[in-house]
């Protein structure tokens, strides 16, 4: 592959963006043109321009944060999931429903998923230790991972009310559905900080390409390094699915597609898959729109469909890599 | 710029891997460091680029203790060159040596060429490091360490898988960055080299150092059979010196 850098990628991508966002706001079942200008007005800035806030933000936290994670452990295969922090996020959200704390505040269910992923954050890097490198993190993350998807299934299973169970089951699937700006309220300033965090990370990210002691030698501090990835990753990953449920594969294949385009550069990566984390989002959102109405297949149904051939595809083309 | 290392020693984990290290490197030399494997020479270099914090004992640069100098500070003071070559993405060799910008938050293309130049790579610069065979990769990242600009350079063992004619161009570099101010510590295996070029050598041998002083001074039988473990030839040829392992000792 070539490793020259395409300079117009970013550009490109936030021309791509912009257009999704405008057709956002411009698709849905209920039509514009048949209703007042006061429905209209109501459909526009109530229902679609919610979805569309909420799906540029989870995108680009998805893509941004897939992106840093790669760059840190200088694998292709991680994303947000691999450190437990969507787990987390997840469980606290299910504990949420279930003990009718989402039921009985506006904003219960998206404090739920905020509290779990602290809370996984805070075990991960405990678990991970101080001096610890990037195996001893993902060793961690798996962990917290595994506890969490166990912990939810008991929940599910103790859930004496059945709806209770369904609609944990249903979010879980991933959806941006039915958000209303108090989503975007609650969402946006956790995962614009998130955000903050980990883009100003391309340079340290850079220096990881040689190894932790050049990167040392170069002026990166390690333990500052990794804290900043997953507080980051915590941020921005634990309030986007606080409010949409787990959305999986989009911080996996965002990086992996664009990556080349970037010249494999780290630093260049990070606002690229911020881009294609958002229009990944948004276009999917919009697919569920047009092909579905009703809303019968879910957001994470859809981008784990679309993902899971393509991570098949990635570990077949790995491994022709690495035969001899 | 000078390194010293004063009643040093160096622990990794709970194993002591170096006691009583006591040297000052000198400036504008190029100091060698020899020693069988497992004497401690990766560790001292660490120590040397300010990688490692010692258990005991201080390390200074320019005067200066390494705990009072920023990150920053020493990032434009030490390039180090590990004898780890990993590059984890195939960036282009030009992106590789940028990456010794890093510490001057500039990428001055001029600095980069310079490098690319001095190790010879200018017709690579544009390929990714995954195409480019082991020699040239490690060219590569001793050109980014060059692009660091750095008054002390730290190298370990820079010219393993280097051919002949690249071994001899580097040292040949190291000794005119020398002529123009610049510290060189360099680890490596080539006792002849060592004994050529260097201006100063440390002997390793049993986590302590055996000797140190003029290469003519510390490169002869009697300091080299007992710290490896094999007879040695010590001659000259056409003036040059030449230290050859023979046989192992008994």
């Amino acid at each position: 592959m070539s490793p020259h850098a395409q300079p117009y990628v970013t550009p490109c991508l936030a021309v791509l963006v912009l257009l999704l966002a405008l057709a956002s706001l411009a698709v849905g079942p209920a039509g514009l043109s048949f209703s007042s200008a006061d429905q209209a007005w109501l459909i526009l800035t109530e229902i679609r321009l919610p979805r569309t806030l909420l799906g540029l933000l989870i995108g680009a936290a998805l893509g941004l944060s897939g992106a840093a994670l790669q760059g840190y452990l200088r694998n292709p295969l991680a994303e947000p999931g691999i450190i437990g922090i969507s787990g987390g996020a997840a469980l606290g959200a299910v504990l949420a429903i279930h003990t009718g704390l989402a039921a009985s505040l506006v904003f219960g269910l998206p404090l739920g998923g905020l509290v779990g992923a602290a809370g996984a954050m805070a075990v991960v890097l405990w678990l991970a230790g101080e001096r610890g490198g990037p195996i001893t993190l993902i060793l961690s993350g798996v962990a917290v991972a595994s506890l969490t998807t166990a912990l939810i299934a008991l929940v599910l299973t103790l859930s004496q009310n059945p709806f209770a169970a369904v609609e944990i089951v249903y979010w879980l699937m991933g959806s941006l559905s039915d958000r209303s700006m108090t989503h975007v309220w609650l969402a946006a300033p956790p995962i614009l900080a998130g955000l903050a965090v980990l883009a100003r990370l391309g340079r340290d990210l850079d220096a990881l390409t040689l190894g932790e002691e050049v990167a040392a030698n170069l002026g990166t501090s390690l333990a500052r390094l990794r804290l900043l990835v997953v507080a980051g990753t915590a941020l921005a990953v634990g309030a986007a699915t606080a409010v949409s449920g787990t959305i999986g594969f989009v911080g996996l294949i965002v990086p992996h597609i664009l990556r080349p385009l970037v010249g494999h550069v780290p630093s260049r990566l990070l606002p690229a898959s911020a881009l294609g984390g958002a229009a990944l989002v948004l276009a999917a959102d919009l697919a569920l729109r047009i092909v579905s109405p009703a809303g019968g297949i879910r957001l994470g149904v859809l981008t784990a469909l679309i993902g899971t051939p393509f991570f098949v595809w990635l570990v077949v083309s790995t491994r022709r890599e690495l035969a001899p | 710029m000078t390194v010293a290392l004063k009643k040093v020693r160096l622990a990794l984990g709970d194993r002591v891997v170096l006691h009583d290290v006591d040297i000052a490197v000198p400036t504008g030399q190029v100091t060698a460091v020899v020693g069988p494997n497992g004497a401690g020479k990766s560790t001292l270099l660490r120590a040397c680029a300010g990688l490692l914090a010692p258990e005991r004992g201080q390390i200074a640069f320019a005067g200066r203790p390494l705990e009072t100098l920023a990150r920053a500070e020493l990032a434009r003071a030490v390039a180090y060159l590990p004898q780890e070559r990993a590059v984890h993405w195939p960036l282009s060799a030009r992106a590789v040596v940028a990456l010794g910008r890093l510490p001057h938050d500039d990428a001055d293309p001029e600095v980069i060429a310079q490098a690319l130049g001095a190790m010879d790579i200018e017709r690579l610069a544009d390929r990714p490091v995954s195409q480019l065979s082991g020699g040239e990769r490690a060219r590569v990242l001793v050109a980014r360490a060059l692009a660091q600009e750095a008054p002390l350079l730290v190298a370990d063992e820079p010219t393993a898988g280097l051919d002949p004619a690249h071994a001899l161009a580097l040292f040949t570099l190291f000794q005119r960055l020398a002529t123009e101010g610049r510290t060189i510590v360099v680890a490596l295996h080539d006792l002849s080299l060592a004994a050529r070029f260097a201006h100063h050598v440390v002997l390793l041998a049993d986590q302590r150092i055996a000797a140190h002083g003029p290469p003519a001074d510390v490169l002869t039988p009697r300091n080299l059979e007992p710290a490896f473990g094999v007879t040695m030839l010590c001659t000259n040829v056409n003036g040059l010196p030449i230290v050859a392992p023979v046989s192992t000792l008994p």
